[in-house]
C-alpha cells in the first residue's frame, strides 16, 4: 500500500498504527510529535489504534523552539 | 499625516508597489508591531519592519548581548556586547530610519506582564521570536485573548518553521500543539546548534506577515505551517485544521487564565 508521509511517497506491506509509523519513520521524540491524518488531527492516546491505510496522508508536525537565545 | 519628500524617496519602491502605493505606506507608517525576542528570528523581523517603516515598533527582551549571539542577531553589533538587547535593537533602528519610534520593554514576558505589555501601545500584530515553549503557548493563549493576530516561528539546525494566527480565522497554536513538552525533552538552538541564517528565512517570513496583514494584501499564513529544511530547500505549506477541543480557542475553553509554565532558571540565563 502507498501512504504520504511528509510529502514523500512511502510503500507499505500492511496497514500499521500510528505508533508503528513513528518508529518506522525514526521520528525525534515520538511522544511529542503532532500527528495529523488527512486533515484530522489524531489524539495521542489514540497513536496505538489509528491505522494507516492506503493512500493516506500522514503529516508529522515537530514542537520547533530556537529563536531568541 | 502626508508623506514628506525624504519619505517619498526612502519608501519610493514601496510606494511603486500598487498593493501599497501612498496610502499603504502610510498604513505602515501609523501601525505597531511588538517582538518578543530580539534575537534569532526577532533581530532580522525588527530590521525589516523599521526598514519598511512600521511607526511603532515595540521590542521585549531581557536578556544582553552575547558574543556567541552575533552570528544571527543582526540587530547587534560587536560593539553591543554586554548591552540589554532592546537597548541595542533600538538604536540600531533609530540609527536605520529616524521614522520609527522604538518602545523597550526588558523583561521576561509572563502571565503578569504580557497582556499589559500588548496593550501598552494597543500593537496591531505580535511576532514571537522567543526561544522556549513557556513563551510561545503564553503569547498565543494571550494573543488569543486578547484577540490579536500574531506569526509563530521556531528554527533549529537547518529547519525552521512558521504559522500565523488570525482571531477568528484559523486554527491557533495550541490547537495543534497540545501543551509544552517537557523541558529538555525538545533540543533548543544552544545544545544543538542552528544556522545563523535559519532565523533570516524565517523571521523574515514573519515580518512579511505583519506586513501583508497591516497592508490588507495577499493570503496569510493562517491554517497552515510553513515548514523550511536549508539542507533539501524544501518549502512545505502544510494545511491545518481548526481543533474544536483546543484548550484555548476550541468550543469550550478551559483555559480560562494565562498559565506559568516551568522553565528551568539554566535555561532563561544563558
Amino acid at each position: 500500500m502507498k501512504i504520504t508521509v511528509n510529502g514523500k511517497q512511502r510503500i507499505l506491506e500492511k496497514a500499521i498504527a500510528i505508533d508503528e509509523l513513528l518508529i518506522v519513520e525514526q521520528a525525534e521524540m515520538p511522544e511529542y510529535v503532532t500527528v495529523q491524518v488527512n486533515d484530522e488531527l489524531i489524539d495521542h492516546e489514540n497513536f496505538t489504534t489509528t491505522l494507516i491505510k492506503d493512500g493516506d496522508t500522514v503529516e508529522f508536525l515537530y514542537f520547533m523552539g530556537g529563536g531568541q537565545q | 499625516m502626508n508623506l514628506t519628500n525624504e519619505q517619498m524617496e526612502r519608501y519610493s519602491r514601496h510606494i511603486i508597489l500598487s498593493e501599497v502605493g501612498g496610502k499603504g505606506q502610510k498604513k505602515l507608517l501609523s501601525s505597531k508591531v511588538l517582538i518578543i525576542g530580539t534575537g534569532g528570528l526577532g533581530a532580522p523581523a525588527a530590521v525589516f519592519l523599521g526598514a519598511a517603516g512600521v511607526g511603532t515598533i515595540g521590542l521585549v527582551d531581557f536578556d544582553a548581548v552575547e558574543l556567541s549571539n552575533l552570528q544571527r542577531q543582526i540587530i547587534h553589533q560587536t560593539k553591543d556586547v554586554g548591552k540589554p538587547k532592546v537597548q541595542s535593537g533600538k538604536e540600531t533602528l533609530q540609527e536605520m530610519n529616524p521614522d520609527v519610534k522604538v518602545v523597550t520593554y526588558q523583561e521576561l514576558v509572563n502571565s503578569s506582564n504580557i497582556m499589559d505589555i500588548i496593550k501598552d501601545q494597543d500593537y496591531d500584530f505580535i511576532i514571537d521570536g522567543t526561544d522556549n515553549f513557556p513563551a510561545k503557548f503564553l503569547i498565543n493563549d494571550a494573543c488569543v485573548m486578547l484577540q490579536k493576530p500574531f506569526s509563530h516561528a521556531g528554527i533549529i539546525r537547518f529547519k525552521g518553521q512558521t504559522m500565523t494566527y488570525l482571531p477568528g480565522e484559523g486554527p491557533c497554536y495550541r490547537c495543534i500543539f497540545n501543551s509544552p513538552p517537557p523541558a529538555d525533552a525538545v533540543p533548543t538552538c544552544k545544545q544543538a546548534g542552528v544556522l545563523g541564517v535559519m532565523g533570516g528565512i524565517i523571521g523574515t517570513i514573519q515580518a512579511t506577515e505583519a506586513l501583508k496583514y497591516i497592508l490588507g494584501v495577499g493570503k496569510l499564513l493562517n491554517g497552515y505551517l510553513l515548514t523550511y529544511d536549508a539542507l533539501t530547500m524544501e518549502f512545505r505549506k502544510i494545511k491545518l485544521p481548526r481543533n474544536k477541543t483546543c484548550g484555548i480557542c476550541g468550543e469550550q475553553p478551559t483555559i480560562k487564565e494565562l498559565i506559568d509554565y516551568d522553565q528551568p532558571v539554566c535555561e532563561l540565563r544563558r
